[in-house]
């Protein structure tokens, strides 16, 4: 399953994708780790983005800005390096 | 006995409707996640005992994450009782904190809240079978109006600790919520609707960014508009009606220490804006010159607020908040700032780490002139026309960008990106709005008022006694050397610390030319916070970081002074 993904950012406005995998466990990632145990992972976990869950780009912004999604009825935006790393397959 | 009942939720779903709901007490709340950031306190009558209840700011997990997580957590464990309130149209998202309360030790009931939207996008869920399956009670409720809410009352003694629900782990609780959304929860397709049009134009950017522009535009040409015209219809009552009265009460008085504190510097002579009495410029300022742009200003961020618009403005200026250190939340502290710096310093608290917090405090503290101040600047500088007045902003806002670019730079610490929730649309309604503007404004002459005929007070007492008199001559080299203003101008940046309003109004009476006024009312902005705003940010930013930041602000008016004067007035 995680060989055929490709990252949440290189989906183009209006497509959709289904999330395959979530890095930055425990120890990943350069940023966002002043919360210490917290990670990247159980953030997105908690706002509803999980594997399995099905993400639509809404908008993204020019020069590396962010991204905003649409999860089940909840939007967000997030960075550029988030969307790195979730690995979706595109629908 | 139930002595204290805790809120908990998600933020953003309405928790702080359902404490003003319940308690009868007034709260802000907003449509965007993040405006508790402190807890609030009410009481609420049960059974006809008076019991605590407290407003827990909103969390997603009970692992906290920030700040304000960490105080719910904290709230939760002091709860006799807690309702959780859980946002409907997000059922799935909302259950996992619900789980996380159920698996700990205290009764917990649950409000359905924003029912009706759900119901209006197409979402059904089986209450009764969520009742079932979690074993506690779930009560519908829409607490924008009222709808469901004496049924919650009702049900708290019902709430309780389910033993079913057993401590587990993250996966666990996924599966579980999974299993509870299938028996639930039926969505309904539904057709794009206008208000997703809407909501795909404001946040694409190709769109969206001039929408934006015409959006800030627009409300500052409408507080403008509306500030000016209520100004001027106060002005007439105070000119009219109140003038007579108060040179009927100086007849009375007569000349001498009385009078001067009171009324007026010059006997038989009141001009409000520079008498400097406490019943004349006291008074007058507050009330004719500064509520009228602070009623307008509220009124328009309100609106901003609950139509839920603020989010998406966050997400397309994250890339310019970003170059600044920040990231696209910082425009809330800004915003929030430019009603009042004390709110907005608070505000800051929202942003995960320390380098963020210190550099939106700063640039707030240096480059973002409080509503009472820039409606005194307009007060002085309009007459002179409004290219002066873009002066002091344009200078204002080339140092929030030069000054966050720079301290982006240089200080340690990281900036993490944008991680924002963007609330769906709400139409606004006048009733909300204009309440929430009339508590806005309530606390504004509360807190204000007091402080500003104190403020003029102390002034009114140390010029009696010569003080300002002899600060003025000393700083006089100074004043006149480096910035091209005179002496006098000193007493204003005194006054600054008390009230900056006040200190603007106060070069009013040193006949300045339009040139020098733009010089020293943009110092002015820059050099402190005035002494309210002061207070917060020791506590937000701690003594150290403080005295940092108001190093950075004392350089930058020297520096800004010295350059303005060079500029404008030449050597």
């Amino acid at each position: 399953m995680r060989g055929n993904g490709t990252p949440l950012a290189h989906l183009k406005v209006g497509k959709t994708g289904r999330i395959i995998y979530i890095h930055g466990g425990r120890h990943e990632g350069p940023h966002g780790h002043h919360h210490g145990h917290h990670s990247l992972r159980s953030r997105l976990n908690v706002l509803g983005i999980r594997e399995g869950q099905n993400i639509k780009i809404l908008s993204k912004q020019p020069l590396m800005g962010p991204i905003t999604i649409a999860v089940g009825s909840a939007q967000m935006t997030i960075g550029r390096g988030m969307a790195h790393k979730i690995i979706v397959e595109e629908l | 006995m139930i002595k204290k009942i805790v809120l908990m939720g998600n933020p953003n779903v309405g928790k702080s409707v359902v404490f003003s709901r319940l308690t009868g007490a007034n709260v802000i709340s907003s449509n965007y996640p993040g405006t508790t950031v402190d807890y609030s306190k009410g009481k609420m009558l049960l059974d006809k005992k008076q019991v605590e209840i407290i407003d827990a700011p909103g969390t997603y997990s009970l692992e906290s994450a920030n700040k304000a997580e960490k105080v719910a957590v904290e709230m939760l464990e002091t709860a006799d009782v807690v309702i959780d309130v859980v946002d409907a149209t997000n059922l799935e998202r909302n259950l996992y904190l619900a789980l996380e309360l159920l698996e700990r030790d205290k009764p917990v009931i649950i409000a359905l809240n924003l029912w009706d939207e759900a119901k209006h996008i197409g979402i059904n869920i089986d209450e009764k079978k969520l009742e079932e399956i979690l074993g506690v009670p779930v009560v519908p409720t829409v607490a924008l109006t009222g709808e469901g809410i004496k049924t919650l009352v009702s049900k708290i003694k019902e709430a309780k600790s389910p033993k079913k629900i057993k401590p587990t782990s993250e996966e666990a609780r996924w599966i579980e919520i999974g299993s509870i959304i299938k028996q639930v929860e039926k969505v309904e397709h539904r057709h794009h609707s206008l208000r997703d049009r809407l909501n795909d134009l404001t946040i694409r950017p190709l769109t969206g960014l001039p929408i934006a522009a015409g959006i800030i535009f627009i409300s500052f040409w409408i507080v403008r508009i509306i500030g000016e015209n209520l100004s001027f219809l106060i002005t007439e009552v105070f000119e009219r009606g109140y003038k007579p009265l108060l040179l009927g009460l100086g007849e009375y008085i007569g000349d001498g220490v009385a009078y001067n504190i009171l009324i007026s510097q010059e006997y038989g002579k009141i001009v409000f804006t520079e008498s400097l009495g406490i019943l004349s410029t006291g008074i007058y300022i507050p009330l004719g010159v500064v509520l009228p742009y602070i009623i307008a200003f509220y009124f328009m961020l309100s609106l901003l607020e609950d139509s839920g618009y603020l989010p998406r403005l966050a997400t397309l200026l994250d890339n310019i908040f970003h170059k600044l250190g920040m990231h696209g939340y910082g425009i809330i502290p800004l915003f929030l700032g430019m009603g009042c710096n004390v709110p907005g310093a608070l505000a800051t608290r929202s942003l995960e780490t320390k380098k963020q917090r210190f550099i939106a405090a700063t640039l707030l503290a240096i480059a973002v002139p409080c509503m009472a101040q820039m409606a005194m600047i307009f007060g002085i500088l309009g007459k002179y026309g409004i290219y002066y007045i873009f002066l002091v902003f344009l200078t204002l806002g080339i140092l929030y960008i030069t000054i966050g670019i720079i301290l982006n730079k240089v200080m340690s610490g990281t900036s993490p990106e944008i991680f924002l929730e963007i609330p769906p649309y709400r139409r606004p309604s006048l009733k909300t709005t204009g309440k929430k503007t009339w508590m806005r404004v309530k606390w504004f002459l509360k807190d204000a008022i007091p402080f500003m005929i104190f403020g003029v007070a102390v002034i009114n007492i140390l010029y009696t006694a010569g003080v300002l008199q002899w600060l003025a001559n000393s700083l006089q080299p100074i004043m006149e050397g480096l910035f091209g203003l005179p002496g006098e101008t000193s007493i204003a940046m005194v006054t600054g610390f008390l009230r900056k309003d006040l200190a603007v109004g106060m070069l009013i009476s040193l006949n300045l030319n339009a040139l020098q006024l733009v010089i020293a009312a943009t110092m002015l902005t820059i050099y402190f916070p005035c002494v309210a705003a002061f207070i917060v940010l020791v506590k937000e930013l701690g003594v150290k970081g403080m005295i940092k930041s108001a190093a950075i602000m004392i350089c930058t008016a020297i520096n800004v002074g010295i350059i303005l004067r060079l500029i404008l007035i030449g050597v």
